[in-house]
């Protein structure tokens, strides 16, 4: 429905794109590097697309007068999102970021129109030699979100809130549940898959089921804040999604993993300045700074603050990996032998839930 | 199987249930009047973002009222989108179809501009009008643990059943929506009469879109109603326009639409997830094949849903 907002969108743009060069070549030696970006739900979502612009800002204001942005927000992950990203091409953006995992076969297929663009898909796994793709290791911050979750939970039943069965989603829940295992043997992960993004009534329903049926700690892998402020009305611990959520449930959020995308945004910006880009299959975590823990609450007793803290530290110097062996799967296989840690092409694709997961 | 967990159900049900029941009760009385209007995602959503802002706003000054004069902010702002569409397809006679999808997308950018300072902004929840020893009760609650949107919804349908049923003036907006030329030859102001029954519409998917930024979720996020718009226009089919039905229909919505919740976390993974979403729809179709099937559908469309009317060519 929002296309003709789009379409303005891109009319405007793009009259602002013939007046920007013209005063780039006035004030700089060089035009600036346009960079675009197409975001899944609405910049106002709070939570996915809130952070991608948050990381689009930081490049602005990192770059100041080297890089021009822009963006175009509710781009559906169908083909609709094709002529949005030739429009945004032939406005001259040299480098666009396609921001969900949805827009996959689109970027490679308009990349393939527009070889002198780069292109880099978030969360994807295809490439070209001007496509990359780049993601984060939330898992990282869903081990510390299941340790507190363990440590915390009375009826030893949490709950996780998904999207949609796609590996990002697929790690995050196995992470959580295995952390969570290894603080406290006897945890089971509910899991519901409301097969959306954003939409912020189901959300809360999903939410308040899954306490309904006896979870006491819920984390959420949905864009918006709806499932915290359930928690908050009923009492149980929560975790924030994307950004520090606390305002929204100031009693119950323990802690929240805040998505920042504007280190990687600003390190690829540079390679591209300076000439040296190339396609990249990024995937930075803790270490790099993308993937933040927010401060925990005061409900969180200290020796749970100890433990987190731990498996915070243990990822950033590589001394702790939540998938390493023994794993086994839902129907009891063991599917990573005891010591052995999963590749990183491995947890790509990974299509499995692990053992105590019940969905 | 306890009776705190069927509780717990019933509550979430309602919640579910509620902000649809409310837009398709008043977009019933619009398609019955012989209006078709599409636009009720984007009345939900000025809705929605205007009573989360009025309720913000004047917390401070108003307190405890302040949710309840958001509320009545939110109608009157979801009748205002609507007033835009009236004037077009009442006093211009534009094609009805193509006006309420510009409404819905209007209004989907008009909410998201004026929301856009209250991103991350939160007020209390308006869920209670009960005392607290009702209210919280544990069996109480499930008849008096609501907020007052929800028996507003209810008592809307019934009236609205009544209304058209049992008045002399229910009976005029049918005469309106069945056959407008005869209605105006014999006197009725029958432009008039569909302005009314518009705003009407308006108002009421304006308060179900508050239901979202004020109780459910007491926050405003944009395009947070996410479709029910779409929803509450496809239960008014799904009733045949009659208003028991429609109260039983967003029921049977809501009913399904929480199964899917439940049989997911508790681990029925056997049919796909994807089939659980598509459930409700399933079910409709299945309903609706029967029900024509068997020769019942008592289908009450008014005739003239959707045409333009000119008196004057």
């Amino acid at each position: 429905m929002s296309l003709v907002t789009r379409r303005n969108f891109l009319q405007t743009a793009a009259a602002a794109g013939l007046a920007l060069p013209a005063l780039g070549r006035a004030a700089y030696a060089a035009e600036p590097l346009k960079i675009g970006y197409i975001y899944l739900g609405p910049i106002g979502d709070y939570g996915w697309t809130w952070a991608h612009n948050k990381g689009r800002l930081a490049l602005d204001a990192a770059l100041k007068g080297q890089v021009v942005t822009s963006y175009v927000e509710n781009v559906k992950e169908d083909a609709s999102a094709i002529p949005i990203l030739k429009d945004l091409a032939q406005q001259g953006n040299k480098l666009i970021f396609t921001t969900s995992y949805g827009y996959m076969d689109q970027t490679i297929e308009v990349a393939k129109q527009f070889p002198e663009v780069k292109f880099e898909h978030c969360t994807g796994y295809k490439h070209a030699d001007n496509v990359g793709t780049y993601n984060s290791r939330f898992h990282q911050g869903r081990a510390v979100e299941g340790t507190i979750a363990g440590l915390m939970t009375k009826s030893n039943t949490i709950g996780y809130l998904g999207s949609y069965k796609v590996p990002e989603v697929v790690l995050g829940v196995n992470a959580y549940t295995l952390a969570a295992q290894a603080v406290n043997p006897n945890i089971k992960t509910k899991l519901v898959m409301i097969d959306s993004w954003f939409d912020p009534a189901k959300e809360a329903a999903a939410v308040q089921t899954l306490i309904n049926l006896g979870c006491d700690v819920v984390a959420q892998h949905t864009d918006s804040p709806a499932g915290l402020q359930v928690c908050e009305q009923r009492k149980a611990w929560c975790f924030g999604q994307g950004a520090d959520m606390k305002k929204f449930a100031p009693k119950t959020q323990l802690t929240a993993i805040e998505d920042i995308w504007g280190p990687y945004y600003i390190s690829r910006a540079q390679t591209m300045l300076d000439g040296s880009w190339k396609p990249d299959d990024a995937w930075w975590g803790m270490k790099e700074g993308t993937v933040v823990i927010s401060p925990y609450s005061s409900a969180v007793p200290d020796n749970v603050k100890a433990a987190a803290d731990k498996v915070i530290a243990g990822w950033k110097d590589g001394s702790y990996d939540v998938f390493t062996g023994e794993i086994k799967d839902q129907a009891g296989t063991v599917k990573v032998p005891k010591g052995s840690r999963m590749e990183d092409k491995d947890l790509a694709v990974i299509d499995w839930y692990v053992q105590g997961v019940q969905s | 199987m306890t009776l705190d967990f069927i509780i717990d159900a019933i509550v979430t049900v309602i919640g579910v249930t509620t902000p649809i029941l409310l837009a398709a009760t008043g977009e019933l009385i619009v398609e019955k009047s012989g209006v078709l209007n599409l636009g009720v995602e984007g009345m939900m959503l000025v809705g929605a973002v205007t009573g989360f802002a009025v309720t913000l706003n004047s917390g401070d000054a108003l307190g405890d009222w302040a949710p309840w004069v958001g509320v009545v902010a939110a109608a009157v702002a979801g009748a205002a989108s609507s007033m835009l569409f009236a004037f077009l397809v009442l006093t211009l006679a534009s094609n009805h179809v193509a006006t309420g999808l510009a409404l819905a997308i209007f209004g989907i950018g008009l909410s998201s501009l004026v929301g856009a300072g209250y991103v991350g902004m939160v007020i209390p929840p308006f869920n209670q009008v009960f005392p607290d020893w009702l209210a919280t009760d544990p069996i109480g609650r499930v008849v008096f643990g609501y907020s007052p949107l929800v028996y507003f919804a209810l008592i809307m349908v019934f009236a609205v059943g009544w209304f058209m049923n049992r008045t002399r003036a229910g009976l005029i907006l049918r005469a309106v929506g069945e056959n407008d030329i005869s209605a105006h030859s014999i006197g009725y102001p029958v432009i008039a009469i569909r302005y009314a029954a518009v705003a009407f519409g308006g108002a009421l998917a304006g308060i179900g879109g508050s239901y979202f930024s004020m109780v459910i979720t007491p926050m405003w996020a944009e395009q947070m109603t996410a479709g029910r718009g779409w929803i509450a226009l496809a239960l008014v089919v799904f009733s045949g326009w009659r208003a028991g039905r429609l109260l039983v229909g967003a029921y049977f919505f809501g009913i399904l639409m929480t199964l899917e919740l439940y049989a997911k976390a508790s681990g029925y993974s056997f049919l796909p997830s994807q089939f659980w979403a598509a459930m409700p729809y399933i079910m409709a179709v299945a309903v609706l094949a029967v029900m024509s099937a068997r020769g019942v559908t008592g289908s009450e469309a008014p005739a003239c849903l959707g045409r333009p009317f000119m008196p004057n060519s």
